[in-house]
C-alpha cells in the first residue's frame, strides 16, 4: 500500500469537518432563498392602505426599480426598522409596502406616529398576495426591476449594513439598466 | 396477602401510563383547526398534504403541526383548494413549490440541485463497497504469496523434521 493512502482517512476527516462547522455555524438557516427569485412580480388586484376605494394592480407598482416593503403595524421588527427606512426615502429611495394581514386603522395610525417612508402602501388584510410572493414572516423586502421582475429578496430588517452591503449594489445596479 | 395488595397498584400505574400516552395523542390531534370537506377522500388528502408540506417558518414541522401563522395560512390555502377547485396532489404541490421552492417538501424532488441528496447516500455505500473489496484481495494475495523458490524452502524445513 502506498503511504499516501494511510492519509486518506484524515482527509476525509477534514473534509467531514468543515461541512458540519459550515452547515452548524455558517447558513443561516432562517433564511429561505426566494423561489420566485428572478420572477415577474405576481398579478393582483387590492386596495391601497390610504383609500379603501382606490384598487392598486401590478402595472400601477412597477416601470421604475423599487423596495417592495412587506410589513404589519402587529410585527415589532418591522417597527425596528421603520426609522432606517425613513432614512431611505428621505435619499430618494423608491419604497412601496405591502401592509401584510393587518388592520387598516391601526396601520394608518401607525404611519401617522412613526412616518411614512412609503410611496403608499398595498393592503392585504389576507395575505393573498403575500401567499403569492412566499412571505413567511415580516418583514421582508423585495427588489424589483424597471420590468417588473423580482430580482432580490431580503428577510429580516433593513438596516445599514444590509442597505450599504447588499441592498444599494443592487438598487445603484438596476437603476442603470435599460427600462424595457 | 401483601402479593395480593400490591398487583392493584402495579396495575394502576400501568393504566395511567396507558393513559398519559392517550392525552399525548389527542394533544397533538388538537393542532389541527376545525374544517368541513365534501368527502373522506377529501379530508384524507387534506392530512396528507398537510403532512407532506414544510411550514417555511418553523423548519422542523409540516404545516399540519405547526400553528404559526405562516403555517395556519398554508392549511386554510390547502383546504380551499381542495374543497373549492377539488385540485389534486401534485396541483396543490406545485403551488407550494411555485412560491417557497424545494423547501416545503419534505421530500425533495428530484432535480440538479437536489441530486446529492438523493445519490450521496448511494455514492458512499459503493465507495466503501469498493474499498472493502480492495482490502479483502490485498489480504488473500498476501497470505498465499510464497514463490516457487520459496516454496521449495517452506518443503525442505518441514521434510527436515
Amino acid at each position: 500500500m502506498k503511504r499516501w493512502k494511510l492519509f486518506l482517512p484524515l482527509a476525509f476527516f477534514l473534509i467531514l469537518c468543515v461541512l458540519l462547522y459550515k452547515g452548524l455555524f455558517l447558513e443561516n438557516k432562517t433564511e429561505l432563498p426566494s423561489a420566485l427569485l428572478n420572477n415577474p412580480l405576481p398579478t393582483f388586484q387590492l386596495t391601497t392602505l390610504g383609500n379603501p376605494e382606490q384598487t392598486v394592480t401590478r402595472e400601477d407598482v412597477t416601470g421604475e426599480v423599487f423596495l417592495l416593503n412587506v410589513w404589519g403595524s402587529w410585527c415589532p421588527t418591522c417597527r425596528a426598522e421603520h426609522p432606517y427606512l425613513l432614512g431611505l426615502q428621505e435619499q430618494g429611495v423608491r419604497i412601496i409596502g405591502l401592509n401584510y394581514k393587518d388592520d387598516r386603522t391601526e396601520a394608518q395610525q401607525w404611519l401617522r406616529h412613526g412616518g411614512d417612508p412609503y410611496q403608499f402602501n398595498i393592503f392585504d388584510p389576507q395575505g393573498k398576495l403575500g401567499l403569492d410572493l412566499g412571505v413567511y414572516g415580516s418583514p421582508e423586502t423585495f427588489l424589483v426591476d424597471k420590468a417588473g421582475v423580482i430580482r432580490y429578496k431580503h428577510v429580516g430588517v433593513v438596516d445599514n449594513r444590509v442597505w450599504q452591503e447588499t441592498l444599494k449594489p443592487r438598487y445603484d445596479a438596476l437603476q442603470k439598466e435599460a427600462a424595457p | 396477602m401483601t402479593v395480593s395488595c400490591q398487583a392493584p397498584r402495579w396495575l394502576t400505574h400501568c393504566l395511567l401510563a396507558v393513559l398519559t400516552m392517550f392525552l399525548l395523542t389527542t394533544a397533538r390531534a388538537t393542532v389541527i383547526d376545525s374544517y368541513e370537506f365534501a368527502s373522506p377522500e377529501q379530508e384524507a388528502q387534506f392530512f396528507r398534504l398537510n403532512g407532506e408540506l414544510r411550514c417555511p417558518q418553523c423548519q422542523n414541522q409540516s404545516i399540519g403541526d405547526s400553528n404559526a401563522p405562516i403555517a395556519q395560512d398554508l392549511r386554510r390555502e390547502v383546504h380551499r383548494m381542495i374543497v373549492q377547485e377539488q385540485a389534486d396532489d401534485a396541483t396543490i404541490v406545485q403551488f407550494m413549490l411555485d412560491r417557497y421552492g424545494d423547501f416545503v417538501l419534505y421530500k425533495p424532488r428530484m432535480n440538479t440541485t437536489t441530486a446529492v441528496l438523493w445519490l450521496g447516500p448511494l455514492v458512499l455505500l459503493l465507495l466503501g463497497l469498493l474499498v472493502l473489496w480492495r482490502l479483502v484481495r490485498s489480504h488473500r494475495s498476501q497470505t498465499s504469496g510464497l514463490d516457487e523458490q520459496e516454496r521449495a524452502a517452506l518443503k525442505k524445513i518441514l521434510d527436515d523434521k
